[in-house]
């Protein structure tokens, strides 16, 4: 016999699009994780640094959606290629990153993945769901947005990079 | 019965070490979701490869691995497979190790249609020896090592594939890392020898491929079993479409020996080792 769920956890549409913004957080955890795991193995610390703190963040919107869902464990995800882009939205591409790259770039990526995040939910919020899921929608672009602020002020804190910043003095290829 | 794992499972502790914005680190993440999306369990799944930036992918996966010698990752891996026909076998390569000194192994694991993976991982380079051309180099790509081009015509490994009798045929690109996973996923589910080429780009010495990611596009036309058909749509490939080619009928190779387990120890009694030993 099924298992009945528990009466007062959320279900239906609303549950599917909370677990989809799980999933997509997830995602860009793990990503924000390999990329410091990759400027890691190539001695660019300060951008490892950088890349794992935008991996906690992201892990904090994740924990709080699962609180929020009072999901007891994680819930069954919805297939990770049914992003309508290649990975979720606010997933940065794994050809993003680069050896010789600073902060500042890491930054513009995970702008860059905010502003996709947003537009994602914005259009949610703006569509034909269910009243819940639409309202969560908005709540979530408009956290989004805030997260769009809060980088954009980091941005400012950070050097930008001067011309010729990936130059190497000992170039994997020389000239051609 | 176990719960499935999750993708992470199937990543061992060891950090890869590719440049940052390889084109591998997205196939890595697609054979380990494609794996648990399977229902697989990592030890019952080997990764074989030969030698190459593409072939350190054995040592980040928590499957069984062989990192073996160059070129020659398909006579393990069909060792592998004909000798414990209950694992998964998946083989790891790159366009110098598959198509150059392993081309002819390439051309017998398919015509052999052994019940194996192959996921290639092509960057039209040598990248781990520094940017020397490979065998899908383009003829004009110059560089120092190679001026004005070598000249020389493309190999194209899906029409071999197809012309040696690979029972499955399909074209990823690492910039999609989902939808590589998908197709990984049906290559091995599919039985007989699959064949998976994956584009994906050099970053370091062919940082031009980033571009890919604006010529790769989904293949128009839907698989097809018919090898005349597939072989019509090769001739006029891009060498961009993405998606599965060709899902062959051929059985997969049998070994007309059946695989027998040993008792522990019973390798040494053959051998008369104990009896050595006393």
């Amino acid at each position: 016999m099924k298992k009945k769920q528990k009466p007062d956890l959320p279900q239906g549409a609303y549950a599917d699009f909370m677990a989809r913004a799980y999933a997509m957080e997830l995602e860009a955890v793990e990503r924000y994780g390999q990329f410091a795991e990759q400027l890691d193995s190539h001695n660019n610390r300060e951008v490892a640094e950088m890349f794992r703190k935008l991996s906690q963040v992201e892990s904090l919107h994740a924990k709080r959606i699962l609180e929020e869902m009072r999901w007891p464990s994680v819930p069954a995800l919805p297939v990770a290629y049914a992003w309508e882009t290649p990975e979720g939205p606010e997933t940065a591409a794994f050809e993003s990153a680069h050896y010789l790259m600073q902060p500042y770039h890491a930054l513009e990526i995970a702008l860059q993945c905010e502003l996709q995040a947003q537009r994602y939910f914005e259009d949610i919020a703006d569509g034909e769901a269910p009243k819940r899921v639409r309202e969560a929608a908005a709540e979530m672009a408009e956290e989004e947005r805030e997260h769009v602020r809060l980088i954009r002020a980091w941005m400012k804190k950070v050097p930008k990079p001067s011309a010729g910043w990936d130059r190497d003095p000992d170039p994997p290829r020389d000239g051609e | 019965m176990n719960a499935p794992l999750t993708a992470k499972e199937f990543k061992s502790d060891y950090k890869p070490v590719w440049c940052p914005g390889c084109g591998d680190y997205s196939v890595l993440a697609a054979i380990t979701k494609a794996l648990a999306n399977l229902g697989l369990r990592p030890e019952n799944v080997a990764v074989v490869s030969g030698i190459g930036c593409s072939s350190r992918i054995p040592a980040y996966t928590s499957c069984y691995g062989f990192h073996g010698v160059h070129g020659r990752s398909l006579a393990a891996a069909t060792g592998l497979k004909v000798a414990r026909p209950d694992l998964t076998v998946l083989v790891a390569s790159g366009d110098g190790d598959g198509y150059s000194i392993g081309g002819n192994h390439f051309l017998h694991a398919c015509r052999r249609n052994v019940d194996l993976t192959y996921i290639v991982m092509d960057n039209h380079v040598y990248g781990m020896t520094k940017g020397q051309p490979s065998p899908t180099t383009e003829p004009d790509w110059s560089s120092k090592l190679a001026p004005g081009g070598t000249g020389l015509r493309e190999f194209h490994p899906l029409v071999i594939a197809l012309a040696s009798g690979a029972n499955f045929i399909a074209r990823a690109f690492s910039g999609d890392p989902n939808g590589a996973a998908a197709l990984i996923e049906q290559a091995v589910r599919h039985p007989g020898f699959s064949f998976v080429e994956v584009l994906s780009p050099c970053v370091t010495f062919r940082p031009e491929q980033r571009s890919w990611k604006e010529r790769a596009h989904p293949a128009p036309v839907a698989p097809t079993d018919d090898p005349a058909r597939a072989a019509r749509r090769l001739m006029t490939d891009d060498g961009f479409n993405i998606g599965v080619l060709y899902q062959g009928r051929r059985p997969p190779y049998r070994s007309p020996v059946a695989a027998t387990k040993s008792a522990p120890g019973a390798l040494a009694a053959a051998f008369e080792l104990k009896e050595a030993r006393a």
